[in-house]
């Protein structure tokens, strides 16, 4: 560049750089000084960045920095100052029983209010946000419970799941009554009858008794010979006003056509046994019980 | 200004010049990106990751064509929130398999690298059918039209391959019984999911994801790809203390 000719402008009173393109030729205006200043210090700053942060990849390993950056590490700390700020109530949840919980108005509260949260994020995605349930996710503010609505029913529930292929979770099948074949379909439908007067509503009456020795063979032994259901085996009480599938002949013909059963999942892997505790409590406090 | 007298020579040849350019861009690359390939950080093998059976990755396949990834990100970062509510944070290996991964940036969905096992089948059917009628205050678009698709099988077996290109390890015995695999992972009372089971861990299950015992659907394959997200490492046996785990 230095055999062309450097110049200063006539007009700006600025050298110029000596290039020319077709007769216009460049103005070399120095770099403003602020800026310069700003790239001086960014350059500064990366190399303390090196220094104090990991940066520079190597063969095996990199540049760990001075200060230990570790967001691994940070994370781990962040959830025990997390433990330390739930502080006393948060280790006496742990400690305390169910009843011991429900027992003590302050523990309790505090207990209700981990469960809310926990429940919300949870929980809520299936049984609604205030546990009101919907058509195959049972309703959880009422005192009817399929497994068992006491503390300890809902935390095994919790922690276990149901149908959840948990080892320990509760598990119960209904046959599919007419899929599988084993009624045909007046059969079903005679049952659907024998159903529905269970739960005190009118039904065709010849066919109720033709369904009285099909339920006794087929349906009693889990919904018990009045209907009464069996919460050892989730089977639901036949003769409430609850239906989880619905309660119209549609819905429980349906039902006895294909023998549904919901899945719950296992939450004793995802949660720590302080918040199933907490869960339970809210539940519990939440239901009709 | 000798030196300059020098660039001099690279601006006036094209193809110094673009040997230069080359040369400079590289640094980049080389720097960030090549020592990825080697650092023990970031290639570590972690007990329990394993390659996608057959129907997750024609699952995965949908969730990709689907845009899920627009909305909903797999990875949930080293931070207090998010482990208090997606779960331990993601580990580089849980997605050493993907091709291309999914961490995504953009949540308008939560994240879903945990997914598995959270929810049953039944309401991802319901909600992936009509997002509102699970979750009132959804923005997500239904997916009904899944359920009555019936997933193509066809070119599973070369999907696999493809993946073997890109290093994904299926054996061979992986890729000849490919449509086996994935219809026996599909079907609760299959005889071959035994076999299934010998090549992708004791973990698979097979069950009729979809709730349509009568054909397999496109559905079916979305819920096995979301009911085994976050699943495969036990982080009760995981040492994420460790100091070799510690970055």
């Amino acid at each position: 560049m230095s055999e062309h000719q450097r110049e200063t402008d006539a007009v700006s009173g600025v050298e110029t750089t000596g290039h020319e393109w077709d007769g216009i030729r460049e103005l070399d205006n120095p770099l403003p000084r602020w800026w310069l200043w700003v790239f001086w210090a960014c350059v500064l700053f990366s190399i303390g960045y090196w220094v104090a942060m990991p940066a520079w990849p190597g063969i095996s390993g990199y540049t760990q920095g001075l200060l230990g950056k570790s967001d691994r590490q940070e994370v781990a700390q962040a959830l025990a100052d997390l433990k330390t700020q739930r502080g006393i109530n948060g280790a006496k949840l742990r400690d305390a029983t169910l009843q011991q919980i429900e027992s003590d108005p302050a523990l309790q509260a505090y207990a209700l209010s981990v469960g809310q949260s926990a429940f919300g994020d949870n929980c809520a995605t299936c049984h609604g946000p205030g546990g009101a349930g919907a058509k195959g996710y049972p309703n959880l503010r009422d005192d009817v419970w399929l497994w068992g609505g006491n503390l300890e029913d809902i935390a095994t529930t919790l922690r276990h799941g149901i149908r959840s292929g948990d080892p320990a979770a509760r598990v119960s099948q209904m046959p599919a009554f007419g899929r599988d074949g084993m009624l045909d379909a007046r059969q079903v439908s005679d049952v659907t009858e024998y159903v529905v007067a269970l739960s005190g509503r009118p039904a065709d009456r010849a066919a109720v008794g033709r369904a009285t020795q099909l339920y006794a063979d087929q349906c009693s032994s889990c919904h018990g010979p009045a209907g009464k259901g069996d919460q050892a085996v989730g089977a639901p009480d036949l003769t409430d006003a609850e239906w989880l599938y619905g309660s119209d002949r549609a819905a429980i013909s349906g039902q006895i056509h294909n023998g549904r059963g919901g899945v719950m999942p296992a939450w004793g892997q995802r949660f720590d046994p302080e918040t199933i505790k907490a869960i339970a409590v809210y539940i519990h406090a939440n239901s009709g019980q | 200004m000798s030196v300059w007298k020098h660039h001099g020579k690279l601006e006036r040849h094209s193809l110094l010049l673009i040997i230069g350019i080359v040369l400079v861009v590289s640094v980049g690359g080389l720097v960030e990106i090549a020592p990825l390939f080697w650092l023990q950080s970031t290639v570590e093998k972690v007990e329990g990751v394993r390659p996608y059976t057959p129907l997750e990755l024609a699952g995965r396949d949908i969730y990709i064509r689907e845009g899920c990834y627009t909305c909903h990100s797999q990875m949930v970062r080293p931070l207090r929130d998010e482990v208090e509510r997606y779960g331990h944070y993601s580990l580089a290996a849980e997605s050493m398999y993907d091709h291309p991964f999914q961490w995504g940036s953009k949540r308008t969905g939560p994240d879903l690298a945990r997914v598995g096992g959270k929810y049953s089948d039944a309401w991802h059917r319901d909600h992936l059918v009509d997002p509102r009628s699970v979750v009132p205050e959804s923005v997500m678009p239904p997916y009904a039209f899944l359920a009555n698709k019936e997933l193509s099988v066809r070119d599973i077996r070369e999907k696999m391959q493809a993946m073997t290109a890109l290093g994904v390890p299926y054996t061979q015995a992986a890729l000849d019984n490919a449509v086996t695999d994935l219809e026996a992972q599909a079907d609760p009372f299959s005889t071959d999911a035994v076999a299934l089971r010998k090549r992708y861990g004791a973990k698979v299950v097979n069950r009729d994801f979809d709730g349509d015992p009568d054909r397999i659907t496109e559905m079916d394959a979305l819920i096995a790809y979301l009911q085994m997200l976050g699943t495969l490492v036990d982080f009760r046996t995981y040492e994420a203390a460790a100091p070799a785990n510690q970055r």
